[in-house]
């Protein structure tokens, strides 16, 4: 009996004392020991249970059945230059659907020698964005600069002037629509939705309840139903003989929409204001605009620039909904790509691309506002 | 003179003149647009007023809980609409928190492996627009081999390019007792519940109230159903010809719509719930343990109760958001709230009507759903002094 037991508590001890010393190497070792740290980290990150063990199995397990494959699709047996009947012949993707159709995903229904024009606006747009990423920059000549890019843009989409031809803006499409209505949606509804939340938190009843009032139904009904009313009621609203396109009717209901919630985020940081910022404020008698631009704006608006990032990433995306009321943006020249009978099999490679396109701006996006946010926390923590 | 400098310097007669001002132009600018909108609609010969609602309709509906024939008037098609957005919006909800709960824990997890999924899953699903999830679901559905050579996803469940088709249950009389037996067992449970609590809180002695209220669950149905003659059986979908018999079917729109919408919100979920949990201190589960608790009591009296605190408003404006996405339903043509409304708006030309009615309904199952949340939150708010 005893001597049956004293094998097993040794090697029990010995498989403690083999224990020991890895996870010392993975804890004290200096960096020039790395040789074991992978193994201990692995054993300390996914073999530290049964259950994780098990888990750790079966996604090794997924990831077997699944990225191979997908790798084969993607890259391996993927058609890059070829002809339909090659990508029809082919067990990966057609990559070529995205090479012959580019222009129409891009630029949609643009003049086809024209769309340098929409290339060079969103190439501008793409670069102004990320200068307004440095926070260096946040300077006054930064909104000037921004007018400058905007009036630029439209001389290059719209033309008429310096010997460009000129395009109706029924013949945009593709990336510049969704890109600038969302630009444009988010930039006319800021100075909105910071009435609506000044409205909000006012002490006059009237005002108060008819920017509640306002905030609230937005919020509630779908965007869908914004742009409907957008397309085919503003028309009524108009006097007789007054036409707007339907890209700004879109634009409107879009930033009317954007507005409501954008005036929750700015609220969010109004209320965030100590007390005691309004009564001094009160104190050196200053008027209540004096009041809400020196003192309360500056501090609530610095408070609320991530909510208002990811306000924008979601306006960037609602955007695709413009398809439903006949706009041609990214995703609707991505449907019509796929329309093609000739390339119809390939639906699939259109959607990953366009998909990848949205993904790219929305994640560096929201990686971008989780940084911001960090930045404004950095002097906060202890 | 003086007086009324007095007068216009106070903060009182300041605050009415500013609200008279805001509240005659709003109402000027309304007035101006309804009037427009009036003599819009009465040169294009538009009627206008609800009397529409009465006519009858005269298209018809893929998919209805009610019978709606073409015949049935419009007011009936706008109420199948709306039963088929709340039908979708049910199941999604459902299913959206339990994926998304899933996903949330487990990218907290332990193990680092689990914990990259997950992450990978919320940022692909967060950051690409809905709608373009939608139209991907569908068209999948839509290139699904046809019947013949359905897959067959669990045994009995097919599903094809006609939508996902799975086995029922042949009705019997016993399982309308067994029903009702149920939904009194589920209140027997809640009194034992109410019970217990009492008999705890007055004597301090534990109480089974945990076994006892199963009891009363699960076992008047089971004996009634047994009792019946335990009615038991399957109407399997058969491969009969071009199409199944048998079974029930959702349709692909209605399968793609309810996958888009799930996995959309569940990525925005996941987040929420993992921000919950990260919100309530590792000092809380210590001091449950030293205080002898056992780890099912921690998550149930000490970590739940102030994970939800943070978890029920967000996860409210979520359940909101993902009602109003389904009228993205439009889209890729299911017949919800909003295609109906746009087909009657295209037939009768009354868009106006058409909206306000649309926008209206769902101004109110917002806010019936924010009541609700408002209410259980409320129940798990922090009670303070």
């Amino acid at each position: 009996m005893s001597k049956d037991s004293i094998p097993q508590s040794t090697a029990a001890l010995a498989a403690s004392f083999e224990e020991e010393p890895s996870q010392a190497s993975v804890t004290s070792l200096p960096g020039g020991v790395t040789a074991l740290k992978p193994f201990g980290w692995a054993r300390n990150n996914l073999f530290n249970t049964r259950l994780n063990t098990a888990l750790t199995l079966l996604c090794c397990a997924i990831l077997w059945f699944s990225v191979p494959p997908m790798i084969n699709w993607l890259v391996v047996n993927a058609v890059w230059l070829g002809t339909s009947d090659e990508c029809r012949a082919a067990a990966g993707a057609c990559w070529s659907i995205i090479v012959v159709k580019h222009r129409l995903i891009f630029f949609g229904t643009y003049p086809f020698d024209e769309q340098w024009r929409p290339f060079l606006a969103c190439a501008l747009f793409v670069a102004m964005l990320g200068v307004s990423g440095v926070r260096a920059f946040w300077r006054a000549w930064l909104a000037g600069a921004w007018a400058l890019v905007l009036v630029a843009m439209g001389v290059l989409m719209w033309g008429g002037v310096f010997g460009l031809t000129h395009v109706p803006n029924d013949k945009w499409g593709g990336l510049p629509i969704t890109l600038m209505l969302s630009v444009f949606a988010i930039t006319l509804a800021f100075p909105l939705s910071i009435l609506l939340a000044l409205g909000r938190q006012s002490s006059l009843p009237a005002i108060r309840s008819l920017c509640v009032g306002f905030i609230e139904l937005m919020r509630g009904v779908p965007l869908v139903s914004v742009l409907f009313m957008a397309s085919v009621m503003f028309p009524l609203f108009l006097p007789e003989g007054v036409t707007v396109d339907k890209l700004l009717r879109a634009l409107a209901g879009l930033t009317l929409f954007t507005a409501a919630y954008l005036a929750e985020a700015v609220r969010g940081g109004l209320q965030a204001i100590p007390k005691g910022q309004y009564e001094a404020a009160d104190a050196l008698s200053l008027s209540y605009w004096q009041k809400t631009t020196l003192i309360i704006l500056p501090q609530a608006l610095r408070m609320v620039i991530p909510p208002i990032v990811n306000q924008f990433i979601s306006c960037f995306k609602d955007t695709s909904l413009v398809t439903i009321v006949g706009l041609y943006d990214l995703l609707t020249a991505a449907t019509v790509a796929t329309t093609d009978p000739e390339w119809r099999p390939f639906f699939a490679e259109v959607y990953v691309f366009a998909g990848l396109m949205f993904w790219i701006f929305c994640f560096s996006m929201s990686r971008y506002s989780q940084w911001l946010e960090r930045m404004a926390n950095r002097y906060n923590r202890r | 003179m003086s007086k009324l400098v007095q007068a216009l310097n106070s903060a009182r007669v300041r605050g009415w003149l500013y609200q008279a001002l805001f509240v005659s132009g709003t109402l000027a600018v309304g007035w101006y647009l309804v009037s427009n909108t009036l003599t819009n609609l009465s040169k294009r010969g538009v009627a206008t007023g609800f009397g529409f609602l009465n006519r009858e309709a005269g298209f018809e509906i893929g998919e209805s809980l009610l019978t709606y024939a073409a015949s049935d008037t419009y007011l009936k098609a706008m109420v199948v609409g709306l039963l088929n957005t709340l039908t979708v919006s049910a199941v999604a909800i459902v299913l959206a928190s339990i994926l998304g709960i899933v996903i949330g824990v487990a990218r907290l997890s332990s193990n680092w492996m689990v914990g990259r999924f997950a992450a990978v899953f919320v940022e692909t699903v967060r950051n690409v627009p809905l709608l373009l999830q939608l139209v991907v679901w569908y068209t999948i559905m839509n290139r699904l081999p046809s019947p013949r050579e359905a897959l067959e996803v669990v045994p009995h469940v097919f599903l094809s390019n006609r939508g996902l088709k799975f086995p029922t249950f042949v009705e019997h009389a016993g399982h309308g007792w067994a029903f009702l037996a149920l939904v009194l067992g589920i209140v027997g449970a809640v009194l034992v519940v109410r019970y217990g609590r009492k008999h705890r809180e007055t004597t301090g002695k534990p109480f089974p109230t945990l076994p006892l209220a199963l009891a009363s669950v699960v076992l008047p149905p089971v004996a009634v159903f047994v009792g019946s003659g335990a009615p038991f059986a399957f109407d399997v979908p058969v491969l009969t010809g071009f199409n199944f018999e048998g079974g029930a079917a959702v349709s692909p729109e209605f399968t793609a719509l309810l996958i888009g919408l799930s996995v959309y919100t569940a990525g925005f979920i996941a987040e929420i719930v993992r921000s919950g949990i990260l919100a309530v201190p590792h000092g809380q589960t210590e001091a449950g343990l030293a205080l002898g608790l056992s780890p099912a009591h921690i998550l149930r009296l000490i970590i739940l109760p102030q994970a939800l605190r943070v978890i029920v408003p967000p996860l409210t404006s979520q359940y909101l958001n993902l009602t109003k996405n389904s009228s993205l339903a439009v889209a890729i043509g299911y017949p919800d709230l909003v295609s109906v409304t746009n087909t009657s708006a295209n037939q009768t030309g009354q868009v106006v009507e058409a909206v306000a009615m649309m926008m209206a309904v769902y101004l109110i199952i917002s806010l019936c759903i924010a009541g609700f949340m408002n209410w259980y939150n409320r129940k798990v708010a922090l009670v303070t002094r």
